[in-house]
């Protein structure tokens, strides 16, 4: 076995498909952030560079800024609700049955999720009928930054706390022990045996929360307002209804590279740090 | 233990949180009246659903022909290449393994608008074969994966042993390797159909007129305000999920 030939016709369906379905698109994209607009959408096959003159535009800055700011929030706030939370389920007695809870509402639909927030939080939601009720003012609880926050934090939850489990769970609680015996605070104790030790769940974690946070589209786009709009909303709208190709494909090319660099620093920082894999 | 009481808090906060809003949804559904004021038990908004609801039900069948289809194929192609990377060398081996990782880690919003970009270019119709298309690109390498971290496992002297017995290639793949190799194939089947179902931002991009799926008929029933009709179509996909979820846990475990 192991011919040569058996691996070409193996491996032949995969690459020709990823090829032509994956390769080509992104190089596409990348071929037509350098042309000039069509004028009613498409290119033109003239170089121009247009396309990424976008940095000179204060909206852009601030969408920019707003797809920073709420993906490295949701990051954050998302990786400190799973440490505390993986490390309960890790060290319990029923594992499996928690887990499962915590993955159940993850079958839902996605939008059904966030459409679940705008039911509760809406401006014609349940908290709001309750305020009327009550006799309270209305208060319009969606669609600012908070929102498009707390509705992040809650779409990749699971994607966060999975990871950060299968880390701890191979964690050997003894170490924790031996630093007291050995003197140190508890702070100290878990800040230098524990947290070194689930790096890699970190890592992991926070890839898969801020990697789908940074190409958010649905959920700015249904709980947010004007101004927490993010980059996945400007590529659309400059795709469907600016029709502006060139700068569409120059957002798509920049957030690509990106998240590429990101994932590589990571990854290697990972590797420099003698982490395991996950 | 404070530690521990404090990881306890987090964990019921946590599942208050993750539960609070699905509970509502599920309590709305059979609530009569549209909003906060429960105006008494009522089907209506099932009634609604399963009697009114004629386009919401085409999406739906649109959603399963193309997750199952998708699924079908990316699980054959994905399984064959996972053999290959695993097994064989061959020349574009590095080239393959990098385009099966980038798909993964890149934001849908991406891979949907480099795909409506070559779509579009070459002047193809986008309708129920672009989403197929779509759908099958990004759940060629999660099936790849899957099946690859189950052939990390697979003991090749069986395969060995085929060959010794006088097997033909053809033989040791449709004899030895596929069969032992089917727990990891039906979960790159069940994770892809799951996918599949549940795209939304990509299949947003590469759908026509006409060929809306059933989340794509969602987010258009989201924009246009609470609908009541939502909450009894959650209550629906919850309990159908859950079912599937345990009925396919089951096979699994017969399978294996």
């Amino acid at each position: 076995m192991k011919n040569q030939r058996s691996g070409l016709v193996y491996s032949a369906p995969i690459t020709l498909w990823l090829t032509l379905l994956f390769v080509v698109p992104t190089l596409i994209v990348i071929v037509y952030s350098f042309l000039k607009k069509g004028t009613y959408g498409g290119v033109e096959w003239i170089f121009s560079a247009n396309g990424y003159n976008f940095f000179s535009s204060s909206y852009f800055l601030k969408v920019v800024w707003n797809t920073v700011e709420i993906s490295v929030a949701a990051t954050v706030i998302t990786v400190l609700i799973a440490i505390p939370v993986a490390l309960y389920i890790a060290t319990s007695k029923y594992k499996n049955f928690l887990l499962f809870l915590i993955i159940v509402p993850f079958w839902t639909n996605f939008l059904i999720r966030i459409y679940s927030w705008i039911a509760l939080l809406g401006n014609n939601g349940l908290l709001n009928k309750l305020f009327i009720k009550l006799g309270l003012e209305p208060h319009q609880f969606l669609y600012n930054k908070s929102a498009v926050i707390l509705v992040s934090v809650y779409a990749y939850l699971p994607y966060a706390i999975l990871p950060l489990y299968s880390a701890i769970e191979k964690f050997d609680f003894a170490m924790i022990d031996a630093a007291r015996d050995l003197g140190a605070s508890k702070m100290t104790a878990y800040s230098k045996t524990f947290l070194p030790n689930i790096k890699p769940g970190i890592i992991t974690a926070t890839l898969f929360t801020f990697i789908p946070a940074l190409g958010s589209y649905a959920i700015p786009k249904l709980v947010g307002g004007n101004n927490s709009q993010m980059l996945g909303n400007i590529i659309a709208r400059e795709l469907t209804i600016t029709r502006n190709w060139p700068k569409a494909a120059a957002i798509s090319t920049i957030l690509t590279i990106v998240t590429v660099a990101f994932i590589f620093t990571l990854s290697k920082y990972d590797k420099d740090h003698k982490g395991g894999d996950v | 233990m404070n530690k521990k009481t404090f990881s306890l808090n987090m964990f019921i906060l946590t599942l208050v949180f993750l539960y609070l809003p699905l509970i509502v949804l599920i309590v709305q559904s059979f609530n009569s009246g549209m909003g906060g004021d429960w105006d008494g038990f009522s089907l209506k908004w099932y009634d609604e659903l399963f009697n009114h609801s004629a386009r919401l039900w085409t999406s739906f069948k649109y959603s399963i022909i193309i997750a199952l289809t998708s699924a079908g194929i990316s699980t054959a192609i994905g399984t064959l290449g996972a053999i290959s990377l695993k097994w064989y060398t061959f020349k574009h081996k590095k080239y393959l393994q990098i385009i099966s990782y980038l798909p993964l880690v890149l934001p849908d919003i991406i891979m949907g608008v480099s795909l409506l970009i070559l779509f579009t270019s070459i002047k193809f119709k986008l309708g129920l074969i672009t989403i197929f298309l779509a759908h099958t690109t990004f759940n060629i390498p999660f099936v790849l994966f899957i099946v690859l971290s189950r052939l990390h496992d697979f003991d090749y002297s069986i395969v060995e042993a085929a060959y010794d017995l006088g097997a033909t290639e053809k033989q040791a793949l449709t004899k030895v390797v596929l069969p032992n190799l089917m727990p990891g194939i039906i979960s790159g089947l069940l994770m892809s159909i799951t996918l599949s179902l549940d795209d939304f931002v990509i299949t947003f991009f590469v759908a026509g007129p006409g060929s809306s799926t059933l989340p794509l008929h969602i987010y258009s029933m989201i924009k246009f305000g609470v609908s009541p009709i939502i909450n009894a179509l959650s209550v629906i996909l919850i309990a159908g999920t859950i079912a599937l979820a345990m009925s396919t846990k089951k096979i699994q475990k017969y399978m294996v």
